[in-house]
């Protein structure tokens, strides 16, 4: 049970940055995802918390006290890794028992604890068992039961379903989700999925080349993507951009794209004679047969329910999530709409988005 | 381009019986998607047809004639495999050109580089034709192995789930560049995956396998609407489709033992209570898990739902399929 505080953060290996300034906080019992591309700097700000690395500068806290300095022993932490290392040579109950052996504990309550792991774990039946021959799901969470034993203060996962394929991750991240309700312990846990990131979290931060871009729920993350990083990032498939020249005042309730003009969520903020771009998430675009704004179907994509419409339009692609009993024809010429309550405006260059009266509220500073 | 018609294939690898009886169509022209699981027989299916392995029974026609007794490069077909095997010290140019300098073709250099522009054109990398095949992006490799087995013309393409080394972004590309590529060459294409969005969205025709046997082949509408058995219904929909027993609703036809209900199936607000037990905010929409006398289930609903764990929520069966003791469809 901990808070953690992360402050200014920062590490460098030789010229390179690998984390610049961080600042976020994960609350007491959080599910708290780490999210980002491959070399934006998550799997180094989770060995910083862990200990595992020295920050370069800034500040972690843990319940208020400043462990940035401290070695990985003295944070009470305990680490599940992608690839689970597990002691061949001893049995499960071993391996999960392994860490309070070494800390001294008497037998009995070594005995004690390890029943109740793996009775939350539901790995009673093969606590006698080699782990050489245990399937991936079961080494997997014999890998979580040795972290769980000790009682640390929080969990730091590191991609821990990874290397599982599809269907059993999509069973593992439940698990492990449950497994995390019924222990109410606070979990930083590191991904490049961003599905897994939406589904398993409490609250998201998003990193990009060792920036933070955005931090907050999943939904706020989603509907008012801080940067475009994000919008880009978050959604399958992601935000749409139509990029175009132009200006807004603040107060205005539209812009206008090649002459036409599309309602938005009231502007905030001024921009003139810049390179923008209008944000607007698939299953916003609303196709109709009549309307000033034209797309070109270029591909329909089936998915059951629901269909992905590609269509070209004056200012670049745009996908389109539809219902599927909605006919699409490759090559059809029709008119577009957007939701307006749900359009978010960017400037190209810097890729920042505009404050509205729909996202002014989310965005922490 | 070609009709290909397999007629009761099977084959066996000692103990193991890879494919049994198969038989399928696949109509000239046509995108057909072949899914199932690790070991439910796809790869062997191709490479009976490519002549790599030979039939224990059964026979491959192309275009009405057997082919049993040509060899592979008699056979003209292409495979495209997962691993971009191409010639890391060639460039593109020279790699696409390399099935054309084959003796038995014996072509004209000048026919040669039309017919390679021809093909770099349709793949959109003739940008890159004179790059080094080792300094491409993964999804620009693919395209020129892609390109390789386009350059012959082949009576079909065989492919070998040609999109899983790619990241996940590239996959999505990928799949609206091959059904481009399929329908501007009118080409036959037979597709081996375990995806079932690739299936979904690419294919004209999906076969399902199930431990070398084709349980049922259609289009990737009939396949997710109107499955044949329990197997097929779970191949497709994400997140699966909910199985729970037939008793627990009412409206049950004669035999039938378990109710299949896809999450967006679920009409909320009416029917039986159930509780909710997670709600999982996705953006586009949100993920109910929810516990009805005792059984699991997800559905959907909207993105902003104000639900929460611990709510109630009354829910009744829409558009319900009935399966039966042995995981057959019931009408």
């Amino acid at each position: 049970m901990a808070e953690i505080v992360i402050r200014n953060l920062r590490k460098e290996f030789g010229d390179f940055v690998a984390v610049k300034d961080s600042s976020f906080t994960v609350g007491d019992g959080e599910f708290f995802m780490l999210l980002g591309p491959s070399g934006c700097g998550k799997t180094t700000t989770l060995r910083m918390i862990a200990g595992l690395e020295l920050p370069t500068s800034g500040q972690i806290l843990i319940d208020g006290e400043d462990v940035s300095q401290k070695p990985a022993s003295q944070r009470d932490i305990a680490f599940v890794f992608q690839m689970f290392a597990l002691y061949p040579h001893l049995n499960v109950r071993r391996n999960i028992s392994y860490p309070l052996v070494s800390q001294g504990l008497p037998r009995a309550q070594i005995q004690a604890k390890v029943a109740e792991v793996a009775r939350i774990l539901g790995i009673e039946s093969i606590l006698d068992k080699p782990v050489g021959g245990l399937s991936g799901g079961d080494r997997q969470r014999v890998a979580l039961g040795r972290a769980i034993v000790r009682s640390p203060k929080a969990f730091m996962m590191d991609e821990p379903l990874g290397a599982l394929d599809a269907e059993f991750r999509e069973h593992m991240s439940e698990e492990l989700r449950a497994l995390h309700d019924r222990m109410g312990a606070t979990t930083v846990y590191v991904t490049h999925d961003q599905l897994e990131a939406m589904q398993m979290g409490d609250k998201i931060v998003v990193m990009n080349h060792g920036v933070v871009e955005q931090f907050g729920t999943p939904q706020e993350i989603y509907d008012h993507p801080a940067t475009m990083f994000v919008a880009d990032f978050i959604g399958s498939p992601p935000m749409n951009f139509l990029r175009f020249e132009g200006g807004f005042r603040p107060g205005d309730r539209s812009v206008s794209l090649g002459g036409t003009a599309f309602a938005t969520p009231e502007l905030l903020e001024e921009a003139g004679g810049r390179k923008l771009a209008l944000g607007v998430r698939p299953e916003h675009v609303v196709i109709s047969d009549e309307g000033q704004y034209r797309g070109r179907i270029e591909a329909v994509e089936y998915l059951g329910t629901t269909q992905i419409v590609t269509l070209t339009t004056p200012h670049g692609t745009l996908k389109a999530r539809t219902p599927s009993d909605r006919a699409a024809r490759v090559g059809d010429s029709v008119g577009l709409g957007f939701t307006a309550s749900t359009l978010a405006l960017f400037d190209a260059g810097s890729g920042r988005a505009f404050r509205t009266a729909a996202n002014a509220g989310v965005f922490h500073g | 381009m070609a009709e290909v018609v397999l007629d009761g294939l099977s084959k066996a690898f000692g103990k193991t019986q890879a494919l049994q009886g198969v038989s399928m169509t696949i109509p000239d022209g046509a995108f057909v998607v072949l899914l199932g699981p690790t070991g439910a027989g796809k790869t062997t299916t191709l490479r009976l047809i490519s002549g790599l392995e030979a039939p224990d029974a059964g026979d491959v026609r192309i275009d009405g004639a057997s082919v049993l007794a040509d060899m592979p490069a008699q056979r003209d077909v292409a495979m495209v495999f997962q691993q971009y095997s191409l010639y890391p010290h060639l460039t593109v140019r020279e790699n696409l050109a390399f099935p054309l300098r084959s003796p038995i073709l014996n072509w004209p250099e000048p026919q040669i580089a039309a017919r390679v522009q021809d093909v770099a054109e349709v793949l959109r990398i003739a940008h890159k034709l004179d790059n080094r095949a080792t300094k491409l992006s993964g999804g620009e490799m693919q395209r020129v192995s892609i390109g390789r087995a386009l350059v012959r013309s082949p009576r079909i393409f065989l492919m070998d789930e040609p999109l899983s080394s790619l990241d996940a972004k590239l996959r999505a590309e990928m799949r609206v560049e091959l059904k481009r590529i399929h329908t501007d060459l009118g080409a036959t294409f037979l597709y081996v995956t375990h995806d079932q969005i690739e299936a979904m969205t690419m294919a004209s025709h999906v076969g399902v396998l199930d431990q070398g046997r084709l349980v049922q082949f259609g289009s990737p509408r009939e396949i997710y609407e109107t499955p044949v058995s329990t197997y097929v219904a779970t191949r497709l929909g994400q997140p699966r489709i909910n199985l729970l027993p037939a008793a627990l609703f009412e409206g049950a036809p004669k035999g039938a033992v378990q109710i299949g209900l896809r999450p967006e199936h679920i009409r909320q607000g009416e029917g039986q209570n159930a509780i909710v037990r997670r709600v999982e905010h996705l953006g586009d929409q949100t993920r109910l898990h929810l516990t009805l006398a005792g059984h699991d289930l997800i559905t959907l609903t909207d993105a902003h739902s104000p639900l929460s764990s611990g709510d109630t929520l009354a829910i009744r069966p829409e558009k319900p399929l009935w399966f039966d003791a042995s995981g057959l469809r019931v009408l």
